[in-house]
């Protein structure tokens, strides 16, 4: 399909809850407004979930989750069919949900392609781990034979963010399937339109009824609901720190369930003087500003070396202002709007905190256009580490310029936060490389390039950014329940 | 060191960078010998100040450059051995100090202490074989991942099995490139505070083990809300393990494993050989006076060898021989203490109320100590508290049952889900009462059976996470993807 024929208007065939593969309206009858960001205009209502839809949706996964289901008695590498089946049907209706996530997110269309293309690898990589999942059989002490199963944890609650609804639903659903869990999906409440379509599609693959339900709703309800249920076995969570400590206390008060979190960050990009400035300018550009700043592992703090700091600003000021904002669906945007009037107001206030604490501002920092949430590509220099805008995440299209003289002193202060999800650093001095890749702590460490993260790579923070793995072998422990079982047996030999 | 009775206390200070520090506060709290009730010595009593002190020196120790980071892996693997070494040549003292802080018997301590050598050995062994991996991802890129210690770690340990739960804890943190704070049980602080003595004699730099007794509330809440500790471990009540989860999720969302309560089901099938049941049930509901999180305190019979597997297990409770833990012959010595001697007692009195019919023991033994004969409870069912709940005690609950099915469900149906037991000689049985059975360890024909090379730990609410094996070396670290872009990607 080319640029003339995208849909513009996607019909959004799916505005219900998914629970047992069947659609049913909210147990209360309330519903919720969904947006298009580029325009600011109402979309649609969805079925509002709230914590009698949880149960519900609970009640299911526990059914599909006993033993002898279907579901659990399913050979692994079938498992892996109906995942891969999955895949398949996103591949078919790409052009659909291309459109679809960009009139729901506002992201740019050629941006929700590379999206859906990730996404699908996701998922097919996740089907050719179901009959790869090994326990050991162990050299215990004694007369006793002694083996691990790799167990399916149970009926997980999952609730994701919307900054990347359906790739964030493939990082989720892609390993706890293949591990044989249940799952409860709960999308944002701004995007929930691609979620609730792909759960159509999980229902044409073939998965059986209760296996992945999805429950539309705000976080302070559902979401909560979730996170304090003494039947959902694990919640994995994609979204703010400050929600994330709010998840952990509920875990802990209610049934101590398993917990994966990915949150924040303020990750750090390194730029040394022997790197190509040109080259290094483009990386620190699209580490900030692709897809529109909303991105956890955005290089938000762009440390720079004394040397090559004032063509590097000069460089970067222009590549950011060269940004083409713009209609989402058009061919040539590259930027589109931020989600929601929420976030638009976050963004204003903290580029209005960098200018009163004293960074200088080389473009941008405004709003764009006079419909939607678009906000202008902003580049500040000058910063300092105090500042507001150097220590808290601002989830925008604001580049933050600081400068440093040796590598000490920016591991130092690429370290100095509560936050550890991504980092990179542009140099061609192999010592420069790995000394930093060894000492920054963060779950992602790119040199020469940023954002790489695919299927096969483990993601995820240290410190405050979160907990666990998500992607790669690592992604699949989260989802599994080790039970070690010992046999006694008459005489033990090696 | 005293004799084998009277240990000599050398250590009872805070275990701070290899020195030996009184309490920020001055404050002290007693250590007491439940065989008597008597107190056995003062101890430092470490609260918020200290662990502030102790989480800074662990840090240090923690920084990029120190020491302890710049060693190789295959060094900390000597220095694990050096202490295994050292709990080897101090093993009989050791047990000793063991036996007259806690009251297991001197034999089960001894016990102990080799278990925890053995687990410190198998540690030592791992340092320099945790691997990360290269990983073949699409485009021009070349990715790898460094499996690196968390950081600083708060050990929260229980007192029923004081220097093997220290070891537990010390050996996987320790062998992945962690520094520590330790906090052993208010009842029971000397084993793990003679360890920290071992800990400086090995070589460890300092700062990297640190040990601060002190109370649950105070020391071992500031751990749990401490927003320079990376990662707690805690090993204890289900109850605390909620608090802990929660003060994570309120302070900096530290990781979190736990180890907690259970009610673990053991099922005995018409099959099985009858005597070794009976026996393998007793020592797994009776040992270490019954203050095992695993212990097997739901005995499940199949109905056609119900009321001889009741009488045998009657006149086995009864042969028992309670006493002074340090002679030879005593099986089962005092409760840790009074505390738990009284919430025993109520439950066992809730048996009796509830309708269970009290086939032998069932109150104190003896005027001295925190001694809890042994007793069985027979006609117990599913809804009494004595079913549900966990005792702690040296008491043996004993039901009926009909099918597998039946029993897998019966088995299930709790919150707990640490360990489970059956005994039967059918392939087809075990195979899918093992499969079946939500619990992190499963015992066939055996019970209790473990060892340094296999996961324990908790399904559900029994806790979160794996000790021992390979699995407990994840628990300790934190994965770093690095990936590095290249000009050309050949596979």
């Amino acid at each position: 399909m080319g640029p003339d024929s995208r849909n513009r208007n996607p019909e959004i065939k799916y505005t219900k809850i998914f629970i047992n593969n069947e659609w049913c309206d909210s147990v209360s009858g309330k519903t919720f407004q969904t947006y298009n960001p580029a325009t600011g205009q109402k979309l649609c209502v969805v079925q509002e979930g709230d914590k009698e839809d949880v149960d519900k949706a609970v009640k299911a996964a526990r059914e599909a989750f006993k033993l002898g289901s279907p579901w659990r008695t399913m050979d692994a590498s079938t498992r892996g069919q109906l995942i891969n089946k999955f895949a398949d049907l996103v591949q078919r209706d790409i052009e659909y949900l291309c459109s679809l996530e960009t009139l729901n997110n506002g992201k740019p269309y050629n941006e929700s392609v590379l999206d859906m293309e990730g996404a699908i690898s996701t998922i097919r990589y996740y089907a050719g781990w179901c009959d790869k999942i090994h326990g050991k059989t162990i050299p215990i002490d004694g007369d006793f034979f002694s083996f691990t199963r790799m167990e399916p944890i149970g009926v997980c609650g999952q609730i994701i963010p919307w900054n990347y609804p359906v790739v964030m639903l493939s990082w989720k659903l892609g390993p706890a399937l293949a591990t044989g869990n249940t799952v409860i999906l709960k999308p944002a409440e701004q995007t929930p339109l691609t979620a609730l379509y792909c759960a159509s599609l999980l229902k044409e693959a073939g998965f059986p009824p209760g296996v992945v339900n999805i429950i539309p709703g705000y976080g302070p309800t559902a979401g909560a609901a979730i996170a304090e249920h003494p039947d959902v076995d694990k919640v994995a969570f994609t979204g703010s720190t400050e929600v994330g400590k709010l998840i952990q206390q509920a875990a802990g008060r209610s049934n101590t369930k398993r917990l994966t979190l990915e949150m924040g960050g303020k990750s750090p990009l390194i730029v040394f003087d022997d790197a190509d400035v040109d080259k290094a300018v483009e990386i620190a550009h699209q580490a900030l500003f692709a897809n529109m700043g909303q991105c956890c592992c955005a290089g938000t703090r762009t440390f720079v070396h004394e040397s090559i700091y004032d063509e590097f600003v000069k460089k970067s000021t222009e590549r950011a202002s060269k940004r083409v904002l713009g209609d989402p669906y058009d061919e040539k945007t590259e930027h589109g709007p931020q989600v929601d009037q929420e976030q638009f107001d976050k963004i204003m206030n903290l580029i209005e905190s960098g200018k009163k604490e004293g960074a200088i501002i080389q473009c941008g920092g405004k709003r764009f256009g006079s419909e939607g949430y678009f906000i202008q590509p902003t580049v500040f220099s000058d910063v300092q580490d105090y500042m507001r805008i150097a220590k808290e995440e601002i989830f925008g299209p604001v580049q933050q310029i600081l400068k440093f003289k040796t590598m000490e002193e920016v591991i130092q202060r690429a370290n100095n936060t509560h936050y550890g999800l991504g980092s990179g650093i542009v140099t061609e001095n192999i010592d420069k490389a790995l000394m930093f890749a060894q000492s920054v702590q963060a779950g992602s460490v790119w040199v020469n390039c940023y954002d790489a993260t695919m299927a096969q790579t483990p993601f995820g923070g240290f410190k405050m950014s979160g907990q666990g793995r998500e992607l790669g072998e690592d992604g699949l422990k989260e989802y599994l329940e080790v039970k070690t079982i010992t046999i006694k047996i008459p005489k033990k030999n090696s | 060191m005293g004799d084998v009775r009277n240990p000599k206390v050398q250590f009872t200070k805070i275990f701070i960078n290899n020195e030996w520090h009184d309490s920020v506060s001055g404050k002290v709290f007693p250590t007491i010998n439940p065989s008597t009730g008597d107190k056995i010595t003062d101890v430092q009593e470490g609260d918020k100040a200290d662990v502030d002190k102790a989480v800074k020196a662990a840090k240090e120790a923690f920084k990029l450059g120190s020491t302890w980071r710049t060693m190789d892996a295959s060094e900390r693997g000597k220095l694990l051995n050096k202490f295994a070494d050292l709990l080897e040549r101090d093993k009989d003292y050791i047990a000793s100090l063991e036996t007259i802080d806690c009251g297991k018997t001197f034999r089960n301590a001894r016990g102990d202490v080799e278990f925890g050598i053995k687990t410190i050995q198998y540690f030592a062994g791992w340092t320099d074989k945790i691997h990360g991996k290269t990983i073949p991802v699409d485009g021009n890129l070349f990715s790898f991942t460094r499996i690196e210690p968390v950081g600083v770690c708060g050990l929260i340990v229980p007192w029923n099995f004081p220097l093997m739960m220290v070891t537990n804890k010390l050996g996987p943190s320790l062998a992945a490139g962690n520094t520590v704070v330790v906090k052993p049980a208010e009842q029971t602080p000397l084993t793990a505070l003679y360890a920290g003595s071992l800990i400086k004699e090995a070589g460890f730099p300092p700062g990297v083990v640190n040990i601060v007794p002190g109370y649950g509330t105070t020391a071992g809440a500031a751990i749990s809300e401490h927003p320079d500790i990376d990662k707690i471990s805690f090993t204890g009540s289900t109850e605390v393990g909620k608090l802990i989860q929660q003060a994570a999720g309120r302070s900096n969302t530290k990781r979190v494993t736990l180890e907690m309560g259970g009610k673990s089901p053991l099922v005995v099938f018409a099959d099985a050989d009858l005597d070794k049941a009976v026996e393998m049930a007793h020592i797994g509901c009776f040992y270490n006076q019954g203050e095992c999180c695993c212990a097997g305190s739901r005995t499940y019979i199949q109905e056609e060898i119900y009321d001889e597997f009741v009488r045998k297990s009657r006149e086995r409770a009864m042969k028992k021989i309670v006493g002074d833990p340090f002679d030879e012959k005593t099986e089962q010595g005092p409760q840790v203490d009074h505390d738990q001697f009284t919430k025993i007692l109520n439950l066992i009195e809730c048996g009796k109320m509830e309708g269970a019919k009290i086939e032998c023991g069932g109150g104190r033994l003896g005027k001295k100590g925190f001694f809890v004969q042994p007793t069985v409870f027979s006609s117990v069912t599913d809804n009494m508290k004595i079913a549900k709940e966990e005792i702690f005690g040296p008491v043996q609950q004993l039901m009926k049952f009909k099918t597998l099915d039946e029993v897998i469900e019966r088995s299930n149906n709790t919150h707990y889900g640490l360990a489970a037991g059956i005994f039967t000689n059918n392939i087809e049985t075990a195979l899918l009462y093992t499969q079946g059975v939500r619990a992190g360890t499963i015992w066939v024909n055996c019970y209790l059976a473990s060892g340094p090379q296999v996961p324990f730990g908790g399904f559900k609410m029994s806790g979160q996470g794996r000790e021992m094996g390979e699995d407990a070396i994840h628990e300790y670290t934190e994965i770093k993807t690095v990936t590095m872009c290249i000009p050309q990607k050949n596979s």
